[in-house]
């Protein structure tokens, strides 16, 4: 039972900080998206705003990022308590999709913001 | 009644507030991490050419899709909220408020989804 | 004299609901219920009691859908106008016979959440010194009442879904142990409620501090093991 210890704290404790850190560009994101569509603006309009913008991009850099901890873990729990689902195979494909959003995220961060 | 097995016991804990924040906190969870990809790939259509996220952005002013963002909203504030009410229970020391902390959550959630549903 | 219609549960975890009629009494409890069906209707129907005034918590049982104390349940309370009862044992653990439940796992946890006192003083040494009224002092104070009668255990959902979760009464006692300044081992404590089912598998459902009889509150016991948890591996000590 204490074999995995440490591992099980850590990733407890990694959900939580990244929820910590979800929380606070949750409502950025949130507040922006709601200003942009408000006004009704182009895409050209939004483009030209958010092209080059390097301070937005790492914005949304730390988001995917903090979003690729918390889901994978998230989803693990549920694998766990739900789907009975145990061994290595579980955690391993949960790995593999923090990496897809990973890479999907930053290359829609890229898009947007680069 | 008769049931065969020991395991048809129905518990009345499932009507409890605490357990419906539970619940609406992992289903909304589960939902969002089923959007996220989308999402992500949506915007990576948009890539450089402004003409494609016009369009696209044009496509997303249909009603039914509205209501599909506004709910997509509706579930992220949900999950925020819950979230944010787990790391009070979790972190803070432990006060009998902090159960009617549910009542903040659910609150935050229908001001997001207020605020949403006001700018489209 | 009106009569209660009271569904039994009968067999292991295999078996069904049987009806019985007894007649309804003035401030009559569940445990009351239970004694007159095996004494007067049914004389095979197993179940436990001891103390019967709501002090050992061995008479705990399913009622109407609830982990409760049956000798401290007024029927009024519980039955309503109907008159209609329905008794099971406890959730969460294996049936022995129609009301009896198998209480070793439960116990075992305890154990393997290191819910035992482990000091190393002698007595050579000094007495500890437990002040009354510090923050350790007080949150042993919460959850010390606990007797072990299995209430929160069986109102637990998570105890439902995964089968080694330690559970809220073993992680409440390790909680208790871990402020109690005379006990010496709460390096090994820290660890053994991080494990694969420890004190990070609870939700906050908050069903076991609802139930508990003792007004013990094993949600925020085990909250402080989740702080106490990442302390310790801040520290490098898990």
């Amino acid at each position: 039972m204490t074999l995995h210890a440490r591992r099980e704290t850590r990733l407890w404790l990694a959900q939580r900080v990244s929820a910590a850190v979800l929380a606070i560009c949750v409502i950025v994101h949130l507040i922006t998206i709601i200003y942009a569509t408000r006004g009704g603006l182009s895409a050209e309009e939004i483009l030209a705003r958010t092209r080059g913008s390097t301070g937005w991009l790492a914005f949304y850099v730390l988001f995917v990022l903090a979003v690729a901890v918390h889901v994978p873990i998230g989803l693990r729990t549920i694998a766990i308590e739900w789907l009975g689902w145990t061994g290595l195979t579980r955690d391993w494909l949960l790995a593999a999709f923090g990496v897809v959003l990973i890479v999907m995220g930053f290359s829609a961060a890229a898009a947007v913001f680069l | 009644m008769r049931v065969n097995s020991i395991h048809a016991r129905h518990y009345s804990a499932r009507r409890r507030p605490a357990y419906v924040a539970f619940l609406v906190h992992r289903l909304s969870g589960v939902a969002l991490a089923l959007f996220l990809p989308i999402h992500f790939w949506a915007l990576g259509q948009a890539l450089r050419a402004e003409a494609e996220f016009e369009g696209f952005l044009r496509w997303t002013d249909s009603p039914m899709l509205k209501a599909a963002e506004w709910t997509l909203v509706l579930l992220l504030a949900a999950h925020a909220g819950g979230g944010l009410r787990l790391l009070a229970l979790e972190f803070l020391p432990w006060r009998q408020w902090q159960q009617s902390l549910l009542a903040v959550a659910a609150a935050f959630t229908i001001v997001m989804g207020l605020a949403f549903a006001l700018a489209l | 004299m009106s009569m209660l219609r009271v569904s039994v549960w009968r067999g292991t975890e295999e078996g069904n609901y049987v009806d019985y009629d007894v007649p309804r009494q003035t401030s009559q409890t569940i445990l009351d219920v239970v004694t007159y069906i095996q004494r007067k209707l049914e004389p095979t129907l197993a179940y436990r009691y001891a103390c019967r005034v709501g002090m050992c918590g061995s008479c705990a049982m399913t009622v109407n859908g609830v982990a409760r104390w049956t000798c401290r349940t007024h029927v009024s309370a519980v039955a309503g106008e109907g008159g209609r009862l329905q008794i099971a044992p406890l959730a969460n653990l294996p049936v022995i016979r129609d009301l009896a439940t198998d209480m070793r796992e439960f116990f075992n946890k305890w154990t393997r959440a290191k819910g035992y006192f482990k000091g190393s003083r002698t007595r050579h040494d000094d007495f500890a010194a437990v002040i009354p009224t510090s923050t350790q002092a007080r949150a042993l104070q919460a959850g010390i009442e606990c007797i072990g009668c299995g209430v929160c255990y069986a109102s637990c959902d998570v105890v439902g879904w995964r089968a080694d979760y330690l559970g809220p009464a073993a992680l409440n006692r390790a909680w208790t142990l871990l402020n109690d300044v005379r006990d010496d081992s709460n390096s090994e404590r820290v660890r053994a409620v991080s494990g694969d089912a420890g004190c990070h598998s609870c939700h906050t459902h908050i069903s076991c501090t609802e139930r508990c009889p003792k007004h013990i509150a094993p949600t925020a016991s085990i909250a402080g093991l989740k702080r106490a948890t990442v302390n310790a591996t801040l520290k490098g000590r898990v």
